[in-house]
Formats: C-alpha cells, sequence, structure tokens
C-alpha cells in the first residue's frame, strides 16, 4: 500500500467481509440444515442457528443412507468417491511422467506425432462425446468397476505439459552426469527426476485429486449398481426424491464438501501453485 | 520441438513410455470422436436395426429445430452471466485483497475453498437456498413483494443456475486476478500516487489495463468452464426446464440421446461441441503466447 487512507481500509474490509460472508453463505446454510430435525424443514421457514439434531443425522447418513431413493450409505459413497479420485490421481501422474519423460529425453520418430496426440486429449471433454465413450466402455464390459470409472479419465495433456516443461529446465549437467556414471534410463528417472519433481507431483496432485472427487457426468453414465455409487452423484439421487429429506441431504453435502475443501486448505500453497502453474 | 542436447538411445524404450497414455488416448478419446464424426452423418430407424447414410441431414435438421436453436441461444446467456458475474465480484475482491497487507493471506484463505466443491454440490446448495417452500431467499423476496419460482419461471432458473455456477468459480478468477496484480511493478503504482491520482482512478488507468492479457484469459476460460464444466449444477437442480429455460448444449447433448435415444442427432450435436472446444482451445493458447510475451 502507498498511502495511509483509514476510510479506505474500513471501507476494503467491509467489502471483503460482505464478498466473504456470501461465499459462505450456501455452505453455512448448509450446515445447519443438517442438524436439524426431520420435521423443522416441513414446517416452512429454515431456522437461522444450527439446531441439535446435528449427531443423529451424520449418524444415519453415514451408517443406512436413504433406502427411499436408493442411496447407500455415506460411509460407503466416500469410500468408493476416494477410490476413484486416487485411482486417477495416481493414474494421471504416472502416465504423464512416463510420457513427458519419453517425450524430452529421448529422440525417436513421431515424437512430435505422439505429442500432438496426446494434445488432443485436451480438446475432447467427456462431456462433448459422452454416448460413444459409453460405447466403448461397454463393449469392454468396465461398466459398475473402478476400472470403468477411472482409466478412461486419466489420459491427461496438461499433466504431461507441465512435467514437459519443468524437465526442460533441468540443468544438461544432470544427465550428463548420470550417464558418465553408468546411470541407465529408468534409473536416471528413478533416483534424479523424480525426487526433483516432487514439489510439482504434489502441487498436481492436489488439482488432480480434487478434479477426481467431484467427477459427475461419467460415473453417473457408466454405474448403475449402488455398490459403485459415489457421494456427488448419490447426492443427485437424493435430491431427485418427491419430497427430499433435507437434513440428511445437507448432511451427505457437507460430507461430500469436506474432504477436497481440506486438501485446500492444509495445502494452500502447493494448491495455488498446481492451479497457476496448469492454468486450467 | 526441442529435446535435451544430450539424450539416451533406445530405439523401444520411448514407446514402451508412451504406450500407457497413447493406448488410452486412442481407445477413449480419439475412437469415441471417430465414432461421434461418423455417426452424426448417419440416422437410424425406429427400431434401430439399420442406420443409413444421410450426409449432413443430422446437422442441417439441428439448425432447423427450434429447441436447438433455442439451446445455443440458452447457452449464450448462461455463459455470458456466468462469466461476467463471476468475473467482476472476483476482480472487486482480488483489488480489494491487494490493498492489504497483513490480513491478505487470511482472506484469501476464506475464499479459495469453493474451487474444492464439486458444481452439482454447488447447484444442490443454491437450489436449496432458493427452494420456494422452505428455502430462505424466496422467503425474504416474499416479503419485498417477489414470489421466487423456479420450477415456473424460466427466467429464475436462468437466474439460480448463473448463480450457483459464478460462485464456484470466484475463488479460480480471484487467485488469477490477484496473482496477475502481484505482478505489476510497484513503481507505477507509486508513481502514480505522488502524482495524486486516487486509489480509484489508479485502478482504471494503470492496474485495469495491465491486467488485460489475464482478463482476456479468464474469459476464455470462463466460457469453457460455463459451456462444459456445468452439466452437473443444470442436472442436479434444473434438468434443463422449465420449458427449455435451462437447457444448455452440454445437457441436450445428454438429455437427447441417453434419454430420448436419438443417436445421430446427439452424434451430430457432439461434433458441434467438438468443434466449439477446438476453437475456444486454440483461442486459448494464442492469449496464452501473447501473456508470455507481455
Amino acid at each position: 500500500m502507498v498511502e495511509n487512507r483509514p476510510w479506505a481500509n474500513v471501507f476494503a474490509h467491509t467489502v471483503l467481509i460482505i464478498g466473504v460472508a456470501l461465499v459462505v453463505f450456501p455452505v453455512y446454510i448448509a450446515i445447519v440444515a443438517s442438524t436439524q430435525a426431520p420435521y423443522e424443514l416441513l414446517r416452512g421457514t429454515l431456522p437461522l442457528l444450527p439446531g441439535s439434531y446435528g449427531i443423529e443425522n451424520y449418524t444415519q447418513m453415514w451408517q443406512s443412507g436413504v433406502s427411499s431413493s436408493n442411496s447407500p450409505p455415506a460411509a460407503l459413497m466416500l469410500w468408493n468417491s476416494f477410490v476413484m479420485a486416487m485411482a486417477i490421481t495416481v493414474g494421471k501422474l504416472f502416465i504423464s511422467l512416463l510420457s513427458a519423460f519419453a517425450i524430452v529425453y529421448f529422440r525417436f520418430r513421431f515424437r512430435i506425432f505422439f505429442f500432438w496426440l496426446i494434445f488432443v486429449t485436451l480438446m475432447l471433454p467427456v462431456e462433448v462425446r459422452i454416448i460413444p465413450t459409453f460405447q466403448v466402455v461397454a463393449n469392454l464390459n468396465m461398466l459398475n468397476s473402478f476400472a470403468g470409472l477411472s482409466i478412461p479419465l486419466i489420459a491427461s495433456a496438461t499433466a504431461t505439459f507441465l512435467f514437459r516443461q519443468f524437465f526442460m529446465t533441468i540443468p544438461e549437467e544432470m544427465l550428463e552426469a548420470a550417464r558418465v556414471d553408468g546411470a541407465g534410463p529408468m534409473k536416471f528417472f528413478k533416483d534424479i527426476l523424480m525426487p526433483l519433481s516432487v514439489t510439482n507431483i504434489a502441487a498436481l496432485f492436489v488439482i488432480m485429486f480434487i478434479y477426481g472427487w467431484n467427477q459427475y457426468l461419467w460415473p453417473l453414465l457408466i454405474t448403475t449398481d449402488p455398490d459403485y455409487t459415489t457421494i456427488v452423484m448419490g447426492i443427485q439421487r437424493m435430491t431427485s426424491e418427491e419430497n427430499p429429506q433435507w437434513h440428511l441431504v445437507m448432511a451427505a453435502v457437507v460430507m461430500a464438501a469436506l474432504p477436497p475443501v481440506l486438501v485446500i486448505l492444509f495445502m494452500q500453497r502447493l494448491f495455488v501453485k498446481g492451479l497457476t502453474e496448469t492454468e486450467k | 520441438m526441442q529435446t535435451k542436447r544430450m539424450t539416451f538411445p533406445g530405439r523401444w524404450l520411448p514407446f514402451a513410455l508412451l504406450a500407457p497414455q497413447v493406448i488410452i488416448t486412442l481407445i477413449f478419446f480419439i475412437w469415441p470422436a471417430g465414432q461421434a464424426l461418423y455417426q452424426s452423418l448417419l440416422r437410424e430407424d425406429a427400431f434401430g436395426l439399420r442406420s443409413t447414410f444421410v450426409g449432413l441431414e443430422n446437422f442441417a435438421r439441428l439448425f432447423r429445430d427450434g429447441s436447438y436453436v433455442n439451446s445455443l441461444s440458452v447457452t449464450v446467456v448462461f455463459a455470458v452471466g456466468t462469466t461476467l458475474l463471476s468475473m467482476s465480484v472476483a476482480l472487486l475482491l482480488a483489488s480489494t485483497v491487494n490493498r492489504m497487507i497483513r490480513s491478505r493471506s487470511t482472506y484469501t484463505t476464506l475464499l479459495v475453498w469453493p474451487y474444492a466443491i464439486a458444481p452439482a454440490l454447488a447447484g444442490v446448495l443454491w437450489w436449496f437456498i432458493f427452494n420456494p417452500s422452505i428455502g430462505i431467499v424466496p422467503y425474504m423476496l416474499e416479503m419485498v413483494g417477489y414470489q421466487w419460482n423456479h420450477r415456473n419461471s424460466g427466467s429464475d432458473a436462468m437466474l439460480l443456475v448463473i448463480l450457483a455456477a459464478a460462485w464456484k468459480q470466484i475463488s479460480y478468477n480471484f487467485l488469477f486476478f490477484l496473482a496477475g496484480m502481484q505482478s505489476i511493478p510497484q513503481s507505477l503504482i507509486e508513481a502514480a500516487s505522488i502524482d495524486g491520482a486516487s486509489p480509484i482512478k489508479r485502478f482504471w488507468t494503470i492496474i485495469f489495463p495491465l491486467l488485460t492479457p489475464t482478463t482476456f484469459f479468464l474469459m476464455v476460460v470462463n466460457v469453457v468452464y460455463a459451456m462444459f464444466d456445468t452439466f452437473g449444477i443444470i442436472h442436479a437442480t434444473t434438468e434443463g426446464g422449465p420449458a427449455q429455460a435451462t437447457n444448455i448444449l452440454v445437457y441436450k447433448v445428454y438429455a437427447d440421446g441417453f434419454i430420448g435415444l436419438n443417436l445421430g442427432s446427439s452424434a451430430a450435436q457432439s461434433v458441434i461441441l467438438m468443434v466449439i472446444v477446438v476453437a475456444l482451445t486454440v483461442i486459448q493458447f494464442r492469449f496464452i503466447e501473447r501473456r508470455v510475451n507481455y
């Protein structure tokens, strides 16, 4: 700040506090609703302060779910989301590291061609090619499985680009020294490249985990078996009932939002790095 | 495109390293995209037994079909509304946070976390707040005499999905605007304030023009987000209704293909969407390059 203007500061804080309040408001309402007794939400307007039924609602949602809308217990849905998110994240990081390594550290035929082939995945989000992709997965017998949930989503142009960019900044001398000492390509990859990339891997991990956790359309299409319901999708099922049980729905919303929000809050520095460096 | 000056020898190893990525891309990206192109040129008969080649007839039909044209205009309204709302709120918050010294990181933390919330959940949260029977906002609106009902009123429904989509995107825009402002040299701002420019004047004559690359970049990213990543918001709340008022293009592809089972038409819509994504991606990359020069 360049000058001292006390009133401008008061004004700025007011703007920010209103801004933060508006951003927090929907989630605050969700927390309030998830602690109300079932009848409280049928009476018309929602109270503005938390009620005392929080433990009951969360326990019920965690252990038994909402049977009328065919939603399994939240514990199972959260586990499914976690497995899917981890499989997508680890898969993306693994194959992107390998392909970036190949593109930067080898000279071979069709190198540029493969680079562009990977680039194309950036342009074809699931949303625009859902039916043919669904048909492919159905033909491969991958419906209702974790493989079907994760493998079609793990190709990643952004991660490959980021790792390529980073590998280009590693000094040439690293490779020269490793080769003089007789290290083969995979040894160089494992003992030199991987340790140097730890920060980048962690930053991408945060972004990819959130991406995987929040998948919606894809699980919706390829899982019909309640045993594979993920939490984000299960909540949609609960709200599409005639009279949704909002106190349980909101308990599930809070539980579904908590893991990725905690990831951001505790790894904020890595999150910002991952976000601003991948640019998407 | 460069490699390192010195590289590893090896004829097969690089192909083996690329294989997982390339195989997945071919099976789950290139092949389905090809299928969509192919199916968009075919029409199936009523029983799905035979399909005949109809050329560009599926595309011609789409543009004669009032509901597709409607969906196009709905998408434009939705994308422009979401982009404008979320970018202007984010710009206001970022420029205010940028003034702060001690409280900057606290406010940043309080503003970034909605990025983690899935679009479908954002939709459910706002759907609940605006629920005509128990929601809190309709209750307040009724006191000023407005009957909110997104189940009947198309404009109410549109406003609701724009709010939900913009809310989730604020944190992303905020982070990029803040990063953009912090890269502006402090000396420019000091010089202006010595010349007596007020904070508001400094913002419009120095900060905002220097943020242009960030603004353009975010505009493209936000349009892409509003067009393709908001499927969950629509599906979990309005389902394209009432009376198609929120039936954006990605939702229509899904609804026509999976619910209406009109494969030819859905494939043609997929192809149009792919063309739009490719165009937007090209624009985005050009702006990124320009940003590097600046």
